[in-house]
């Protein structure tokens, strides 16, 4: 164990950052685009210089030009303002859907890890056999039951992606349970959810932070997949996939930068959000580098 | 060793129970819904049936667990999924009769993936944290960033617009004309493998820079060798282990890119049957071809860990 004790509180987040900034260019870049996707999201009614859906035919498939920027596409609505009011969309559905995967992955994996036993055992069939499903087609399937719609698919992203993370957030408990603190706390007779609460909880953070910045990632780039495919948000919400799909997408001969811009987004952003995920998990959980996304089969044999 | 493979053979069995569990399930959550669909479509066509009639068909008229025992009996005893609730076929025919195309995308994509994965992982860990491996480690993350569906569409799209080459609806039998077949898969399959490429580069890299700091490499050196056999000979031979399998595991990325790329070149694989079934809500259809891919899943995983055990002496006295 680790005997020497470092900052605590504040200042270790100052020496955290110091040490990303000095340690991880690239994490750096990353954390820049994630802060410029969080700035379009949330202020894109400030940024954009058009409305969400103001259309104006006499523009359509206007080039670009001082008044639209990017262009507009066919019922004349401005490119560059789509584009912001797309990053609104990813952000908050990247954002609520990895919310949901960290909970559910917390909310399964705990138990599973503390309790161990005849749950545990249970519970790790079940993960086993659900993480055989490829996720891309699971999700297809439940959107396709439970209709279109914003809120459908954070639940389904983030569901469903929590499951596949329970057994990482298994891994670290049990790993836990071999500190002394822990065996203290039990000795001393602290219950259960005292004990979940104060030591096993502040202590899984590190991996909770990567799998939040591995999924966030995933989740916009399952989002645009799925609204790609038509199985996403509804069509009148401007998701950087839908744009691609769809009505759109028999304009895109006239106009190839409407197929052009959304992909740079979204690229941008996932390039982002993996560098910065990347630098985080080498700098907070080294046990974890490089596994890219939670793999089956990689350590299925175990019971 | 032979303990190793039958205790993993047996750990398969409730995987599969449990797969084929969820599928059944997934398929009752939507009853209503499925008869509801087929009963407009035969409105439709102007006939009409007898609901009774139509849920006894899809044998949903009687109790949860009767359903679960009959439907199990059938998949064992008959090979049987259910039928097409939209072109009332056969589930498992149909699927079965779409594989070949998805297979073959799948493994020239793996192909592909290997091919540009490889050398660029290994060339990357050689020269450890200068601007080459940047530039390779970039490229990486760039294939894992970029979405398929748009490079995809950007392919067809510019393809068109400076060639006037758009993707042929009709398949090419590959028996019947092998160039022609290869010519047809060989762009999807370029794009798919560029997605894994991203994942076995990393992979690579990764794994040949703890392989490059073991003992026996520094004596491989020591002894004089010349650098490309050390690297090729002792190195890359040792850290291919974890590679290939990580390959093989990335099964469920693969499928899920083949969906996406079949329904954007036309290609009548299992992928495109899938979404082609979505759009009706042909739910039986839907989940045969959840369990089909499931099971590929499993036993790829299975192949994995078995040849673990091969290549890696350590697993087997674990």
């Amino acid at each position: 164990m680790n005997v020497r004790r470092g900052p605590t509180g504040r200042g270790a987040v100052r020496a955290f950052v110091r040490r990303f900034v000095r340690e991880k260019r690239l994490g750096v870049v990353g954390a820049v685009i994630v802060l410029l996707l969080l700035v379009c999201g949330i202020f894109a009614d400030l940024l954009a210089p058009y409305g969400m859906d103001e259309k104006s035919l006499p523009d359509r498939f206007a080039a670009p030009s001082a008044k639209h920027l990017l262009g507009a596409d066919q019922v004349g609505r401005d490119i560059l303002s789509r584009l912001i009011y797309g990053a609104r969309i990813s952000m908050a559905v990247g954002l609520a859907a990895t919310t949901v995967t960290v909970a559910v992955a917390a909310l399964i994996g705990v138990p599973s890890g503390y309790f161990g036993g005849r749950f545990d055992v249970i519970m790790q069939r079940f993960v086993d056999a659900w993480m055989s499903f490829p996720e891309l087609l699971v999700l297809l399937t439940v959107m396709s039951m439970v209709g279109r719609g914003q809120l459908q698919i954070i639940l389904v992203i983030g569901v469903f992606t929590g499951i596949r993370w329970t057994r990482v957030v298994r891994g670290a408990v049990i790993g836990i349970k071999e500190n002394d603190y822990f065996e203290a706390a039990r000795a001393v007779g602290q219950p259960h959810l005292g004990i979940i609460v104060r030591h096993i909880l502040p202590n899984i953070i590190g991996p909770l932070i990567v799998i939040y910045s591995v999924s966030l990632g995933w989740a916009i780039l399952a989002e645009a997949s799925l609204s790609f495919l038509g199985f996403g948000l509804p069509l009148d919400v401007p998701s950087w996939g839908g744009m691609l799909s769809g009505e759109g997408r028999r304009y895109l001969e006239r106009k190839p930068a409407l197929a052009m811009w959304p992909g740079v987004c979204l690229t941008v952003v996932i390039y982002g959000i993996n560098m910065l995920g990347d630098a985080l998990r080498d700098l907070l959980d080294p046990r974890l580098a490089g596994a890219a996304r939670p793999h089956p089969g990689v350590g299925g044999a175990q019971a | 060793m032979l303990r190793y493979v039958i205790r993993r053979l047996l750990l398969t069995i409730p995987t599969l129970f449990l797969v084929a569990t969820i599928v059944f399930l997934l398929l009752r959550l939507v009853p209503g819904d499925m008869v509801d669909t087929v009963m407009a479509r035969l409105a439709v066509l102007g006939g009409s049936v007898d609901r009774a009639a139509l849920e006894r068909a899809f044998g949903l008229d009687a109790p949860l667990h009767v359903q679960y025992v009959r439907w199990w009996a059938d998949l064992l005893l008959r090979g049987s999924l259910g039928i097409s609730m939209n072109s009332g076929q056969p589930v498992v025919p149909l699927i079965l009769g779409r594989l070949p195309v998805t297979i073959e995308l799948g493994l020239l994509a793996i192909a592909v993936s290997v091919a540009i994965g490889l050398p660029v992982g290994v060339y990357s860990a050689l020269r450890q944290d200068t601007a080459g491996d940047y530039a390779g480690r970039s490229l990486a993350i760039l294939f894992v960033a970029a979405p398929s569906f748009w490079v995809a569409t950007l392919v067809i799209l510019y393809a068109s617009l400076w060639w006037g080459w758009s993707p042929p609806l009709e398949l090419v039998p590959l028996a019947r004309d092998p160039i022609g077949n290869l010519r047809m898969f060989i762009l999807p399959a370029f794009i798919l493998g560029m997605v894994m490429a991203g994942t076995t580069m990393r992979m690579t890299r990764t794994m040949m820079l703890e392989v490059l700091r073991q003992d026996f490499i520094r004596t491989a050196y020591a002894k004089g060798l010349r650098e490309r056999l050390v690297v090729v000979g002792h190195a890359l031979k040792n850290a291919l282990i974890p590679v290939v399998t990580i390959v093989g595991a990335d099964l469920t990325v693969l499928i899920g890119g083949a969906v996406i790329i079949e329904s954007i070149f036309a290609l009548p694989g299992t992928g495109r049957l899938m979404v082609d079934a979505l759009k009706v809500r042909d739910y039986a259809l839907v989940s045969g071809v959840n369990l089909v891919f499931a099971v590929a899943v499993v036993g790829a995983n299975l192949l994995v860990d078995l040849s673990y055990a091969f290549l890696d002496p350590r697993v087997r006295y674990r």
